[in-house]
């Protein structure tokens, strides 16, 4: 019985393909697997493009290949002069996907997002727990219970977010994956049978495909949603082929087995640029590689000492050592020049070791300790080869510098401790395309501890970074940041290194696949041609 | 027999143990935190993480830990994983089919291959076709298998296309699953092209998980066989005037095979420890690649339950090929 039931099964399924290798399918050779298919309980890119980019949709979207934040589910939205409350007027006639284990009976309404956002801060809800031992840890990291006040339903298509205080980039992190609008109705429908689990692995969305089935470690098949509310995709399937290995990847794009892979091996580049069916896309990264120093221990307590270990590093030989034929940008400013409020007029130390050399022998700093991780970072794929080639050229002005290399996890646990010493490299990639994103994650004083591992706390940085939060003028906001960099780089608490150049592969058969800043990777109005 | 039988069923239950204690233990000992892991780039705040870490129940002491995972393991509860929040077991059982196809494939060109080559060595012993093929042996023995897979895919996937680069079957095909072994599950598909699809994503792939055993049993065959082809009997058996053939085929070989059998045995520990990388070349979806995934993840829940697991089966490999000892070997029998 179980037999015939599984073969129904996938005759089913087979027939919804739609006649298989007739139809047009695009195969992305991704690399892992997701973790499940909720959004909200993930944290990995990967996880993220097998769900909220291709099953869900949000109330703002992020435009394709920018940061800009354009009208989603929300055709459109007021903010109120405080910035308090954010009045979202959606989209009618807005439908779910429909399954084989769910039928929709009606729209996207106001319940749907209200359940969406309540189920990850409403701890007696019962979707707070239902996966065992459940986090929503992006929610949280967005500090989302913090500024969130209430969700309330004005009418079918009305939904109003009362924040507790100001908060500008809540409207970027409304764009993000863990904030992708479900189905109530279905949410209700699987608490009333008890499957409560179902929900992170038979998903149901408002987006461009939807879940036909995953084959755990192996494949991820979706097929076009018919009524998606931008218009049915022009392909017909799409494939996740599960590929972990970087070079198994490649051959299996030149052998035409996948039409998009993401992540090649930098050093493969040039082979990849060179071959005629391919088409290599590469854009800067919405990242920054960075070395923190210390700024409440000494010697890294005085901004002279720090300009001073900045100029002695020749910056320009270290990325191409590090970054290869792949590439990096050096980094001006801490954010990347693709985001706005970017000021060119700021420029970082420039590599002057005789200066160096006397700064720090004025201040008597002999020697440093200098940390390095084992994990490959798309800001910097080599830690431990950067901290020999930046020991070597703080030797060359009398300053010797130990290393002292860590596990990742244990790595960063003991790096953001405040009485750490020495010099820590680490970096950052976006996740929303708003500065406070970098600035106030990396560098306010209320992330010394988290993620503040330079421990820096200064009151000017801080008024600019804390006032463009609260103000949800443009202009405003984009004149505080770019004085925020002007401060950044006269105090120096961080070698600045690059932002990455990131790489994807197609198929010349591709049209219409962009690279996404957000370092995500969606097929919503990607087409091929035969 | 029964005593042979019970000796060896004794002997698995300090072995278990044991292994609990290992995999408990390692898992432990490898630098990281599995909240940390889960937490992505973001890391979590130091209240978080109290708070995450007496859900996981990490903040318990290491002994209660252990207790509570063996009276759970007793139970036949393998925990839920902490990356993906499934039973342990279920993962386990929906992959483990495609590194059973997969290894049992690589034994069977390890056996086809390695048995006839040790044999033909003896018998040549000392000519230049032995010691070619021992040299061969001893590259193969020796060669690494990340760099032999990506070597493979490069030749016969990438310039010569003759394979596949990857997976168990073309993405065109789509069936749920019914056995988990693809070649049969292909089979009953009955979709055309499946069949041919499933086995000749199976051809690299078993090459490379076989090489080693291949190695292993054709060196040993050999020695096995140079060891017998000195007894009094084969030597009574040529002087009786029978053929070279009749000689090495029924009176060498049957008594060499003995300790063969058992390196067969041992060499399914070895291809499991394969399967790690050779599934992670191939995106091979079996256990071995769900356990890198899960040691990367910090994952202490499915690397210990999985490792006990595998353990299991590792040690039930080796008690049947006991028994299969004694079924061939009638002293052990008579012991």
């Amino acid at each position: 019985m179980n037999l015939m039931k599984t073969l129904l099964t996938a005759a089913a399924l087979a027939a919804m393909l739609g006649g298989s290798a007739y139809a047009k399918t695009l195969v992305y050779c991704s690399e892992a697997s997701p973790a499940n298919f909720d959004p909200g309980t993930t944290t990995g890119g990967n996880d993220f493009d097998a769900s909220s980019r291709t099953i869900y949709s949000r109330l703002v979207e992020f435009k394709h290949g920018g940061t800009e934040v354009e009208p989603g589910l929300a055709e459109s939205w007021d903010i109120s002069a405080d910035g308090l409350t954010y009045t979202f007027h959606l989209r009618a006639g807005v439908k779910f996907q429909s399954t084989d284990y769910f039928k929709p009976t009606r729209d996207l309404n106001a319940d749907d997002v209200i359940f969406s956002f309540m189920r990850q801060q409403d701890d007696k809800s019962p979707w707070f727990t239902y996966l065992p031992n459940l986090s929503y840890d992006y929610y949280v990291g967005m500090d989302m219970p913090k500024y969130t006040k209430s969700w309330e339903k004005v009418d079918d298509l009305t939904v109003k977010l009362t924040l507790t205080e100001p908060n500008a980039p809540m409207l970027a992190n409304l764009g993000m994956d863990f904030a992708s609008i479900m189905s109530k109705e279905y949410a209700d429908q699987l608490a009333a049978s008890g499957n409560l689990a179902d929900l992170a692995s038979k998903p149901i969305g408002t987006g461009p495909f939807q879940f036909l089935d995953y084959q755990l470690d192996s494949t991820i098949r979706y097929a076009a949603f018919p009524d998606f509310y931008r218009g049915k995709e022009k392909i017909d399937s799409l494939i996740f082929s599960i590929t972990p290995d970087a070079t198994t990847r490649m051959q299996k794009v030149i052998a035409g087995e996948c039409d998009v892979m993401p992540y090649p091996n930098p050093a493969d580049v040039p082979a990849l640029k060179a071959n005629a069916d391919l088409v290599v896309l590469q854009q800067a990264g919405l990242n920054i590689g960075y070395m923190s120093y210390n700024t409440t221990q000494a010697p890294f307590d005085k901004a002279e000492v720090r300009h001073a270990l900045n100029m002695a590093i020749d910056r320009d030989a270290l990325i191409k050592a590090l970054f290869q034929e792949a590439g990096a940008e050096p980094a001006q400013n801490l954010i990347p020049p693709t985001m706005w409020s970017w000021n060119s007029a700021v420029n970082f130390d420039a590599y002057d070791p005789e200066a160096a050399k006397k700064i720090l022998a004025d201040n008597g700093v002999t020697s440093i300790e200098l940390w390095a991780s084992d994990r490959v970072r798309p800001y910097n794929p080599n830690f431990a080869r950067a901290a020999e080639l930046i020991q070597a050229d703080w030797s060359k002005v009398g300053v010797t510098a130990t290393i002292t290399t860590e596990e990742w996890t244990k790595y960063r646990e003991d790096g953001k401790k405040k009485d750490r010493p020495g010099a820590f490299q680490i970096g950052w990639t976006g996740d929303n395309g708003d500065p406070d994103n970098f600035f106030a994650t990396l560098f306010s004083c209320s992330a010394i501890g988290v993620s503040n591992y330079s421990s820096w706390c200064n009151e000017s940085f801080e008024n600019d970074i804390q006032k463009a939060k609260t103000t949800s003028d443009m202009a405003e906001r984009t004149k505080l940041y770019e004085d925020a960099q002007v401060v950044f780089a006269a105090e120096a608490p961080a070698f600045l290194l690059a932002h990455s150049q990131v790489y994807a592969v197609t198929s010349k058969k591709v049209v219409g696949y962009q690279m996404d800043p957000l370092g995500i990777h969606r097929f919503d109005g990607v087409d091929k041609t035969e | 027999m029964f005593r042979y039988i019970l000796n060896k069923l004794v002997l698995i239950v300090p072995t278990l143990v044991g292994i609990t204690i290992c995999a408990f233990g390692f898992v432990r000992l490898l630098p990281g935190d599995p909240i940390l892991a889960l937490a992505g780039e973001h890391g979590v705040s130091a209240e978080r993480y109290e708070v995450l870490k007496v859900q996981f129940g990490f903040d318990r002491p290491i002994w209660e830990q252990y207790f509570r995972y063996v009276w759970n393991v007793l139970h036949g509860d393998f925990g839920i994983s902490i990356a993906t929040h499934r039973p342990v077991i279920g993962e386990f059982l929906t992959l483990f089919p495609a590194t059973i196809e997969l290894s049992l494939f690589a034994m069977l060109f390890a056996v086809v291959v390695g048995i006839p080559v040790g044999i033909f060595a003896a018998v040549k012993r000392g000519t230049w076709p032995d010691q070619m093929l021992m040299g061969t042996a001893l590259v193969g023995y020796s060669m690494p298998i990340f760099w032999w897979g990506l070597l493979l895919i490069i030749l016969f996937s990438g310039m010569l296309h003759w394979t596949p680069v990857s997976g168990r079957i073309d993405v065109q095909f789509f069936f749920k699953p019914v056995t988990g072994l693809m070649l049969i599950d292909s089979l009953l598909s009955g979709q055309k092209g499946a069949f041919q699809s499933a086995f000749s994503h199976l051809v690299l792939p078993t090459i490379v998980l076989g090489t080693i055993p291949l190695a292993v049993l054709a060196r040993q065959t050999r020695s096995a066989m140079l060891e017998v082809m000195g007894e009094d009997y084969v030597r009574t058996a040529r002087a009786k005037g029978l053929k070279a053939r009749r000689v090495v085929g029924l009176h060498a070989l049957r008594n060499a095979l003995i300790p063969v059998v058992t390196t067969i045995g041992l060499q399914v520990g070895v291809l499991l420890a394969g399967a790690i990388l050779t599934e992670t070349i191939f995106a091979w979806p079996g256990i071995g690649k769900w356990m890198v995934d899960s040691i990367f993840k910090r994952d202490y829940v499915v690397v210990q339950s999985g490792l006990l697991l595998i353990a299991l089966i590792v040690m039930a490999v080796n008690l049947l090929v006991d028994l299969l000892y004694a079924v061939i070997n009638p002293r052990i029998r008579a012991q």
